[in-house]
């Protein structure tokens, strides 16, 4: 355990560690002006003196991510089930699956808050627009690829097309789902920045990404950067946090009998 | 009585060499003059005449992509053919599947699901064929019994070795009293001893509680140890070639690998299979 802890979590730690003392000597040796690069102390004390206000608007957006999330989960494995009918459904929609993975979610956002408003509903569909595609796209290919031998033994022993989905497309596709869930969840917190950058609740609940907007919009570079951090921290949380779940339901549902 | 069929590889005249009767109930496949070609123009088989008795165990082997797996696919009733007539138990295969427990088939790989206990695995023709749990744990424990691996029910298929993995499969196949099973080169992924013990165990369990089988292997040996009845197809498209009768009885174990009769027999398949072979 702490071999481990020292293994994984240390060299990075050094890392920033070493970053940040470089980070305050550039800003001292250069005299940077505070609202170009403020130093890593002042930074450090803003974030400090702003602690609830972060703190609160990290709530506020964790809600709209995981709310997101949920979403991208749900609609994204019935649209998975949907595609897995046929060939030929799959070969109509999915190019327009593939629209939600290319398109630029800063072009789609404002459409979104012209037909939902300003407002949460907005900011989580943006997540969900934005963290969708890895979970309908993995929910896919786990339905679809199953073994054809495994299918013809269903098919020999005469299956309903309800006994092939549930005892052998969705347990196969479940390690699948799990796997784009854990891409998904980086992006679930963009999502709901990027979200809050276009449907903000305003002042009365700010997340991040409206916190983001005023400090810039202040010159308030020594808070822009505490925002930084707190998203980064926030993505970095749920991403450990998905990565954590998805390990606990792969041991319930099929350890060791994955790994074959 | 020894009887060796052969065959010139004259198609026109196969039907009359291996003619299967009209009058022979006990006839659990009868293929006449089959043949299929996949929508791709391939034709896979073309004029194939076969019988398989009741409780016989009869062995096909050929050239490779000759058509032996698409007969059995044929056979169990997920394909059609495009000539001919086949019929399992007296109906077509298709009517026959959906009518009865018509086949039981065993791949060459174990095609066990990796997120069900060997228990689960097992009995999962059973549960799709409605039979209630209770009822599907009895017939569980007696085939775990029959292949020994009564203490590694509740074990995950990833924990077995290979040819434990197939012994599963087996009884799998066999645990829902199909009508024929269907083997498609079963043993070729495993090892010289767990293949020996694994042919030992299927001629064990024949005897315990008699099957029809239909057996494909490349393994000329393999097939005489296990057969009746050899029959050896053509190239592609794939017929009969000819067959050879084994008749070594019910009780044969490995003291018969070493016998000048089994050693005569392995030459006269292996004598066909060459003509068979362009
Ligand atoms: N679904 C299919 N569609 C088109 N061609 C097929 C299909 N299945 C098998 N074939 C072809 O039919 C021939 C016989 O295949 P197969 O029965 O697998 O041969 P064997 O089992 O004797 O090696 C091969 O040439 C193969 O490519
Ligand atoms: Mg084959």
């Amino acid at each position: 355990m702490i071999a481990r802890l020292s293994k994984n979590v240390l060299p990075p730690l050094a890392f920033l560690a070493i970053v940040v003392v470089g980070w305050g000597l550039v800003v001292r040796g250069f005299a940077l002006p505070s609202y170009l690069v403020p130093s890593p102390v002042a930074v450090f004390l803003e974030a400090w003196a702003s602690r609830s206000d972060l703190g609160h608007a990290s709530l506020v957006t964790l809600a709209g991510a995981l709310c997101g999330f949920g979403l991208s989960l749900v609609l994204g494995t019935a649209v998975a089930l949907v595609f897995a009918q046929a060939a030929w459904i799959r070969a109509s929609l999915f190019p327009y699956a593939i629209f939600l993975q290319t398109v630029p979610i800063v072009a789609v956002a404002p459409l979104i808050v012209i037909w939902f408003g300003a407002g949460f509903p907005s900011v989580v569909l943006v997540s969900f627009v934005l963290s969708v595609f890895p979970i309908l796209s993995n929910a896919v290919t786990g339905l679809v690829r199953v073994d054809p031998e495994l299918l013809e033994l269903f098919q020999i022993h005469n299956a309903t097309r309800w006994q092939i989905l549930t005892k052998l497309r969705l347990p196969h596709a479940v390690p699948m789902v799990v796997a784009g869930a854990k891409v998904s969840s980086g992006l679930t917190v963009i999502g709901a920045i990027v979200g809050e950058f276009f449907a903000g609740y305003g002042a009365q609940t700010p997340g991040l990404g409206y916190l983001i907007l005023q400090s810039s919009g202040q010159l308030r570079t020594e808070l822009l950067f505490a925002c930084v951090a707190a998203s980064t921290l926030l993505g970095l949380s749920v991403f450990l946090a998905t990565g954590l779940v998805a390990r606990l339901v792969l041991a319930r549902l099929d350890e060791p009998g994955r790994r074959q | 009585m020894e009887r060796v069929t052969r065959r010139k590889t004259n198609a026109t005249h196969s039907h009359i060499l291996c003619r299967v009767n009209d009058d022979n109930p006990g006839l659990i496949v009868e293929s006449r003059q089959v043949g299929i070609r996949f929508p791709s123009g391939t034709l896979a088989l073309h004029g194939l005449d076969l019988g398989v008795r009741e409780g016989e165990f009869v062995s096909l082997v050929g050239p490779s992509g000759c058509g032996k797996s698409t007969f059995l696919r044929l056979v169990a009733g997920l394909l059609d053919p495009t000539e001919g007539q086949l019929t399992v138990g007296g109906m077509g295969p298709i009517h026959a599947r959906k009518t009865s427990h018509s086949c039981g088939f065993v791949f060459q790989s174990p095609t066990l699901l990796p997120w069900r206990t060997v228990q689960e695995n097992l009995v999962l023709p059973l549960e799709l064929e409605g039979m209630a749990s209770a009822a599907r744990r009895v017939v569980a424990e007696e085939w775990l019994e029959r292949v020994g691996l009564t203490e590694f029910a509740k074990a995950w298929p990833a924990q077995l070795s290979g040819g434990m993995r197939m012994r599963v499969s087996i009884a799998r196949a066999l645990a829902s009293r199909p009508r024929i099973l269907l083997m498609d080169e079963p043993f070729a992924a495993l090892d010289d001893i767990t293949r020996g013990g694994l042919q030992e165990e299927l001629l064990r369990l024949r005897a315990e509680i008699g099957f029809t089988t239909l057996f494909v292997t490349h393994n000329v040996s393999e097939a005489v140890f296990l057969s009746d009845r050899v029959v050896v197809m053509t190239g592609r498209p794939g017929r009969i070639q000819g067959e050879v009768a084994v008749g070594f009885g019910g009780c044969r174990d490995d003291d018969l690998r070493g016998d000048a009769a089994f050693a005569s027999k392995i030459r006269e398949v292996a004598h066909l299979l060459k003509m068979a072979t362009p």
